[in-house]
This record gives C-alpha cells, sequence and structure tokens, in this order.
C-alpha cells in the first residue's frame, strides 16, 4: 500500500516547550489512520501542522512523496486535506448548499447560480445518504447532520484525505452508526481518513491502523489487528491501568437523601420518580433527547416543571440555582465551555465561585484573598488538578480532563448532599476518566448521593449501583443487578415508546 | 448581556497568526500589558507635546485639566461597572439632562418669565420665586437626593429591562437615551434655569487648595491668577473612584460582576445572583452619572437639559475603552478608567490648544479612540498567547 502522506522527524515547540517532538509517522492511502492519546499528548498540534494551522519547528512532510509545506488553511486545502474539527466551521444561518460554496459560487450574470449549487449540493448529499433539500438552514440540522454537511464540503472540495477530530462526541449512537458507515464509504472509494477519538472501542471497530501519542511523541503505531484496547490504553498512559473504573468504595445506606415525585412537564417529561440514597451512585442512561440531560435542568431549578415534587433530605426543594445550591444540590453540566466555566478568567476564580460568598467579610463583605487562595490550593489538591499558578492561569488554558476536575472542584466547598454530573468525562482522556470516578467514588463514601447522566453505557455500568433508563421524558425502567445486562439497558434505551 | 462575538471563535478564522509575543520583546509585552500603560501613554504624550504646545505645562492649563476630570471621571465610574458586566448604558448621556433639570427647578433662587413661561413646571415647580425648595435649609441635600433618587429609578428600570426581561442593554438604554433626554428638554422647553444657590455651586468649583503664581507685592490677587488643585469635584471624584473600585476588585459584589461579565449562563449556574446584581450594576451607572450632573451643573451654574448631550457618550465610553476595560465584558478596572479620563481630557486639552474647530477636535478624537481599539485588540492577542 502506498502512503499518501510521510510525516518527517516532524517537531513543534511553543515557547521552547515540545509539543510535537520527531514523530515519524506514514498515512498509508485508501485506510483510515486511528490517532489516539490523551489530552495534551500532542494529537491536535501534529493535527494542526498537516492543516497548514501551524508550521513545523523541524522535521519535514510529504505528500505523495514530494514536499508538503502548507502556510496556511487555504494551502493545505488546496492540496486535498480536509479538517473536520470538533466545533465545525459552519454558518448556521445560511442554507447547506451556501455553506458548501461558501469559498466560491459559480455565477451567472455576476448573481449566485441558485441552480448549480442546488444541484451539485443534492449529488454530494446523495452520497452520503442525507436526505435534505439544499436549501435548508444549517440550523435546523442536527448535531449529526452538520457533521454531514461538513463531510459532503470536504467531497466538494475534492479532499484526498480527512481528518475528524473527535468526531462523536455530541452525537447519538444512531448518528455514530450512521458516521461510521459514511467513513467506511469513503475508505471504499479510496479515500484516506484519519480518525481521532477517545472513545477505544470506536478506533478498534473503524481502523485500519493506530498511531498512539504520549507526551508529543510517537510511542506505539501498526495494524489494529496488533492492539487490543488494553494495549491501546497502556501505549497511552505509558503504565498500565489495571481497571478502567475504581472499586467502589461504600455501599449505599439506608437514607433517602433525595426523591423526585412524579415530575411532569408537557412535551419534555411526564411522571418521572426516582429516590436516591446515601452513598449511592445512580446512573441516568437515555438517548440525546431522551430528556436526560432536561430531567437535569428541572432537577436544578433551571427549567420550569409543571407539576411534581423534588425533596432534598425529606424537604421540598423550590426555586432557582441559588436557593438549591444553598440546600445542598451541586451541578456539573454537560457543557462545561458555556455553562461550566469563566473560560478567560483564572482557575481559583473558577474554584471559589460557587462558594465566594462565604469568603465575605464583613462589614463591607470584602473578600478575604488569603482565604480563597488556601481553600483554592485545598481544592486544587483534592481533585488532583495538574496546572500552574492557578491564580493566574485561565481556564482555558488546562486539557479538557482537567477543565472538567475545576468544574467539579467548583462545587466542593459547599459539601453537597446530591452532586449532578451531566456527562462528566465527555471529551475527557482516560487518566483523567479514571480520576473523576475516583472522586465521584469519595463523593458517595462521604455519604452523599450521585446522579450521573450519560451516554456512555460502560461507564454507568463501571460505577453506578443502580441504572434508571429514560426514553421519550420518561423513565422506562431501572436496573439494579449485577453483572449487568447490557442488552436489556439498550433495548429500553431505544424502545419506541408510545406517545 | 447578549451572547457577544468573541474574537477568532468565528468560522474561518481558526488559524493563527506567527505570534505577537514572539515579535515583541519581553520589556514592550510587560509595558503593553501594565495596568499603567495608558498613564504612561499619557505622559509620554504629555511630554512630547510640551515643546509644541508651550502652554500644555502651565499651571492654569493643568488646573483647568484637572477640573475638566473630575465630573468626567465620576461618570465612566458607573460606565467602567456596566461594561464589565457585559452591558453598555447609552442613558447616562439624559439621566445627567434630566437631573440637571430636576437641580434647576428645585434649586433655582429666582427664575424668569420671560425665558420659562412655555416651560410646563412653570408656575408648578418653579416660578419668579424661584424653585420648589429655594430658601429652604438644607434644600441643596434634598435636591442632591431628588436627582439621585429619580437616577436610581432609572437605572432599576435599565437593569430590570436587561436582567428580569432581557432585552439587550442596547436597545434599552438607547430607549432611555432618546427618552429621558426628550423629557428633560420638553420640561424646560430647552431652557437653561439658573441661578442656582452659592452652596451648590460650590459643589461643581469650590477650591480648598489652590497656588497664587502672580506677583507677591500686588495688593489684591486678580481671580485668574489662582489656579485651584484641590477642589471639591476632586474630593468628590477621587472618593467615588476609590469607593468603586474597592467595590468592584475586593467585595464579592464586584467578583459577581466579573463572573457575570465573563459568562453569565456559568454564573447563573454557579449560584450568582445574576439578575440581583445586574439591576445593581446599572443603578451604579445611573447614580454616578447623576453625581456627575451635580458637578457640571455647580459648575455651569445652571439646571442645563442639554446637558451630557452629543458626542458627551463618546468621552465617556471612549476614555473607559481606553483605559483597558473589555466591551464584551469580564475585564475592567476603575484605575484603568481613571487614566482612560486622563488621557481623554488631555487629548481634547491639547486639540483645543491646536486651535482646531470642535469638528476636528471629533475627528481627531475618533481616530485616537480607533487606535486605542487597536492598541486594545493586541493587549486581548498577547494575553491570549501568553495563557496558552
Amino acid at each position: 500500500m502506498s502512503h499518501l502522506l510521510t510525516l518527517q522527524d516532524l517537531s513543534k515547540a511553543f515557547f521552547g516547550v515540545h509539543a510535537v517532538q520527531g514523530v515519524t509517522l506514514n498515512i498509508p492511502e485508501g485506510a483510515v489512520t486511528g490517532l489516539i492519546g490523551e489530552n495534551g499528548a500532542g494529537k491536535s498540534t501534529l493535527m494542526n501542522m498537516i492543516g497548514g494551522i501551524h508550521q513545523p519547528t523541524s522535521g519535514s512532510m510529504y505528500w505523495r512523496d514530494t514536499p508538503y509545506t502548507p502556510r496556511d488553511t487555504a494551502a493545505a486545502t488546496e492540496t486535498g486535506i480536509a479538517f473536520i474539527h470538533q466545533e465545525l466551521n459552519l454558518f448556521y444561518n445560511l442554507t447547506i448548499s451556501e455553506n458548501l460554496f461558501i469559498d466560491g459560487f459559480p455565477k451567472r450574470l455576476g448573481l449566485i447560480d441558485r441552480k448549480a449549487i442546488d444541484s451539485r449540493t443534492r449529488e454530494l448529499l446523495k452520497l452520503l445518504d442525507l436526505d435534505l433539500a439544499p436549501d435548508t438552514l444549517l440550523g435546523e440540522l442536527s448535531p449529526g447532520e452538520r457533521q454531514l454537511v461538513e463531510i459532503a464540503k470536504a467531497l466538494h472540495r475534492e479532499a484526498e484525505l480527512i481528518i475528524f477530530d473527535e468526531p462523536t462526541t455530541s452525537l447519538t449512537p444512531r448518528e455514530i452508526e450512521r458516521l461510521f458507515e459514511v467513513i467506511d464509504r469513503l475508505r471504499s472509494n479510496g479515500k484516506t481518513v484519519i480518525f481521532i477519538s477517545h472513545v477505544l472501542g470506536d478506533v478498534e471497530r473503524l481502523c485500519d491502523h493506530i498511531a498512539v501519542m504520549r507526551d508529543g511523541q510517537l510511542v506505539a503505531e501498526g495494524p489494529t489487528s496488533d492492539f487490543g484496547i488494553p494495549e491501546m490504553i497502556q501505549a497511552m498512559i505509558g503504565r498500565e491501568l489495571s481497571a478502567l473504573f475504581p472499586d467502589r468504595t461504600a455501599q449505599p445506606g439506608a437514607e433517602i437523601v433525595a426523591e423526585a415525585i412524579n415530575l411532569t412537564q408537557p412535551g419534555v417529561m411526564k411522571d418521572v420518580s426516582f429516590q436516591i440514597r446515601s452513598g449511592e451512585i445512580l446512573g441516568l442512561f437515555g438517548l440525546m433527547g431522551s430528556g436526560r440531560s432536561e430531567l437535569a435542568r428541572v432537577l436544578f431549578g433551571l427549567d420550569p416543571v409543571a407539576s411534581g415534587e423534588i425533596k432534598l433530605g425529606g424537604k421540598p426543594l423550590s426555586g432557582g440555582p441559588q436557593a438549591r445550591i444553598r440546600a445542598g444540590l451541586a451541578f456539573v453540566t454537560e457543557n462545561r465551555r458555556e455553562e461550566g466555566l469563566l473560560m478567560d478568567a483564572p482557575i481559583s476564580d473558577n474554584l471559589s465561585l460557587v462558594s465566594i460568598s462565604r469568603f465575605g467579610r464583613t462589614p463591607l463583605n470584602l473578600v478575604d484573598r488569603p482565604g480563597i487562595a488556601q481553600a483554592t490550593a485545598d481544592i486544587s489538591d483534592q481533585v488532583t488538578l495538574k496546572a500552574g499558578d492557578i491564580s493566574v492561569q485561565p481556564a482555558k488554558a488546562l486539557s479538557g480532563g482537567n477543565q472538567q476536575k475545576v468544574v467539579i472542584g467548583k462545587w466542593l466547598m459547599e459539601d453537597p448532599r446530591l452532586f449532578i454530573l451531566d456527562e462528566p468525562t465527555r471529551g475527557v482522556d482516560v487518566g483523567a476518566k479514571y480520576e473523576i470516578y475516583t472522586l465521584a467514588d469519595r463523593l458517595a463514601a462521604e455519604g452523599g448521593a450521585v446522579l450521573i447522566i450519560s451516554s456512555e453505557l460502560e461507564e454507568l455500568m463501571g460505577m453506578c449501583d443502580r441504572i434508571m433508563v429514560m426514553n421519550q421524558g420518561e423513565i422506562i425502567d431501572t436496573f439494579a443487578e449485577k453483572p449487568w445486562s447490557q442488552k436489556a439497558i439498550l433495548a429500553a434505551a431505544f424502545r419506541e415508546v408510545a406517545a | 448581556m447578549t451572547d457577544t462575538p468573541v474574537a477568532g471563535k468565528l468560522p474561518g478564522t481558526g488559524a493563527t497568526r506567527p505570534g505577537l509575543a514572539a515579535t515583541l520583546s519581553r520589556r514592550a509585552q510587560d509595558l503593553l500589558l501594565s495596568d499603567y500603560f495608558v498613564l504612561y501613554l499619557s505622559l509620554a504624550y504629555f511630554i512630547i507635546l510640551i515643546p509644541f504646545l508651550p502652554n500644555l505645562s502651565n499651571p492654569a492649563n493643568i488646573s483647568n485639566i484637572l477640573s475638566n476630570m473630575w465630573p468626567l471621571l465620576v461618570v465612566a465610574t458607573g460606565q467602567t461597572f456596566v461594561l464589565t458586566v457585559g452591558g453598555i448604558d447609552l442613558s447616562q448621556g439624559s439621566v445627567i439632562g434630566l437631573t440637571s433639570v430636576i437641580a434647576g427647578a428645585l434649586l433655582a433662587t429666582a427664575a424668569s418669565g420671560s425665558v420659562l413661561a412655555n416651560a410646563p413646571i412653570w408656575g408648578i415647580i418653579i416660578s419668579e420665586e424661584g424653585g420648589l425648595l429655594a430658601g429652604h435649609t438644607g434644600a441643596i441635600w434634598i435636591g442632591i437626593a431628588a436627582m439621585l433618587a429619580t437616577a436610581a429609578l432609572i437605572g432599576a428600570i435599565n437593569g430590570i429591562s436587561v436582567a428580569v426581561l432581557n432585552m439587550p442593554p442596547f436597545m434599552v438604554t438607547l430607549v432611555g437615551l432618546i427618552v429621558y433626554g426628550a423629557l428633560a428638554i420638553w420640561l424646560t422647553q430647552s431652557e437653561n434655569i439658573r441661578p442656582l444657590p452659592e452652596s451648590f455651586i460650590q459643589l461643581g468649583k469650590g477650591d480648598i487648595v489652590s497656588v497664587y503664581l502672580g506677583e507677591q507685592d500686588e495688593p489684591r490677587i486678580p481671580r485668574r491668577q489662582i489656579y485651584s488643585f484641590v477642589t471639591y469635584p476632586m474630593l468628590i471624584a477621587v472618593g467615588i473612584a476609590i469607593a468603586a473600585s474597592i467595590l468592584l476588585s475586593r467585595t464579592v459584589f464586584g467578583r459577581y460582576v466579573y463572573a457575570i461579565g465573563a459568562n453569565r449562563r456559568a454564573a447563573e449556574i454557579s449560584g450568582v445572583p445574576v439578575r440581583r446584581v445586574i439591576v445593581a450594576v446599572f443603578v451604579i451607572s445611573a447614580l454616578c452619572a447623576a453625581a456627575g450632573s451635580i458637578l457640571y451643573s455647580a459648575r455651569l451654574e445652571g439646571g442645563r437639559p442639554t446637558l451630557g448631550e452629543g458626542a458627551f457618550l463618546l468621552d465617556v465610553i471612549g476614555a473607559v475603552v481606553i483605559g483597558g476595560t473589555s466591551l464584551f465584558g469580564g475585564r475592567g478596572r476603575i484605575l484603568w478608567t481613571v487614566f482612560g479620563v486622563l488621557f481623554f481630557v488631555l487629548l481634547s486639552n491639547t486639540l483645543n490648544l491646536m486651535n482646531l474647530s470642535s469638528f476636528h477636535i471629533d475627528m481627531v478624537k475618533g481616530g485616537v479612540i480607533l487606535g486605542a481599539a487597536m492598541l486594545n485588540v493586541l493587549r486581548e492577542r498577547l494575553i491570549r498567547e501568553r495563557s496558552r
């Protein structure tokens, strides 16, 4: 098999620190190469060099054996490289066809030739089995469909190499299935794919070759048949991880910490009831749109609920987030960039945000700055945060896993009774996942109750005492017996519910 | 407080240019990022222009620069809060005009029927004998209280519209600018109300420490040779700025302001009382406008409905932004605003000394604001690069 792209001793340093160091790698043509590694391992920097976003400090690249030195992203596109980022480069206020042709509209009499762009768009959409009109606004599409439009854009530009960076994080299982079918089809049409993901099962399933990065270097490489998931993990973290999940250290107690009774909001949820005991980790599994995140928002007082009751420690909860935080609720949102963090603010400001009023000193309510420094340093230790000076470094400078630890850490000073974790490990690497699970276990062991909402069934099966399944706004079933029946849980989540 | 675009987040602009950090020396970077950057800029500007404008360093001129600084600083202090929380307050201008009319209508010691007879307040609040409170003991304090109360009400309306009804602050306060400005002009039919009592005028002009630099042997000191430096407006403005600085940088409330400005949704989920804080910030802004109105009205010795009109808002917002406070929220400091105001007043003053017409002055000012905005972009980029 020939090589489409060859990387020769490629390095990139920022301010003298190597993000990528001496990577030599061949990307075989017409195959899917999986690129894995922990956050900060250098995957993105490597891909950014291929995509022309960063220029290498040293080393060289060859495209079909001729030197390839892209100065910018346009040069990479010109060469035949398409980069599908986690955050899509699309215009939600424009139509599908306008998005595809945004960098060059065919014109007739000086005006955009609508007919031409629509017919070309229809052609491309058909290739992807996407049954949509070319003049559909992008904003009306689901995340999965938007991603396929991004792929259509790559095909439109006749890309030979398509790089996917974490493409599945915001997709439903069905959309993921469809994406994989499309990638399979791209491969059989001779396209070359680089697939970056934290979901090792997907990598194993989809890729022909696997390359593993750690600390900026390529540490393992070979055909997928040489790797099992344990080998991938070992290569990624450089040591053997005895298990993906920590052992649970406590059993659920008898005390009911929180209770939901017949929560109903038309169009969102119906008769949702459950109880969580102290020391218990309760899982909530459901597909995207099943109402699982909406339930979290209702519990936290962010969204309205028409009827029903929520009790914490036997007392009914009401009011907005402030009142509920005071009552003992904590909420780690699934959307840490938009709702979880003050990205530009220092880490210590983020860690102290929830409890800041505790640091007000009378009479003027001046903040006790040494007190905050002390308390945030403690929290930072507790969540094993890997950061520089937390009073200076902004949250956005952290890797995904460490950002998530900040989002969890900011609640710890409040000693919450019920911790709601919505997709706590999304976009987080294996090592940091383990640490987040350990934190969840500790919260439960200290007598709190933890509700984990996740679309990764494996992590729920690994961590939870019971798993509730939500489907179209209803709790369909609750599973408690171990070993878990993955089949039964999935069946409940996928079951068509009579409306 | 609506979703603001963040530089570099637009589709297609993900590429980074060669690092700014690499092209500037460490010292230049530190200077650019310093809290005192605008102060250095002002001093450099001042020193460079002295040979060309010999009058610039005259005690009389410096006294003049200072006296122009204080009222603007008071108003800009309020604007700093609003910008930091992620909003904007355009209604400050009309609050100044309206509260100035209130001062006149309540406090005037006399009034002329030939001037004000057509005003709707004539004969009700104000007459030939002066304003409603004319001659009462403690009248000026009641008058000031009325000005502040009116401002607080307007600020609360702005804040509630923004925080509770989720209306965009630009729209809400633009409407305020138009409506309250029109109200002020209608109340007096565009006429000024004067004279105001001497004790009120003292607030805008009164000296505490002044310097006499004339001939020693003259028996009588001519007024124009007394240069005031420590004045009531200075004490009032510095007092307000120090209090505001402590409020914004040292208190729990201040932390809330920064958090909401940085990410309103995250702040809400973290239990920050978002609505209360936003309403309070708009009230603070309007109160500062009213305090500025007291200084301006006292200095001009009359209630003027047109105070705060026109390019005045440009001065306020321009000074705050030149100081370094972000228009998108989350970043701002009162100290920066002090230097921004100094720079702005210095700029106007030098342009005046050059004998430019007011049109030219506005054109040059606009250019300087653009330049300052450019510097701000550089600073933001540098901060981003350093934190990566």
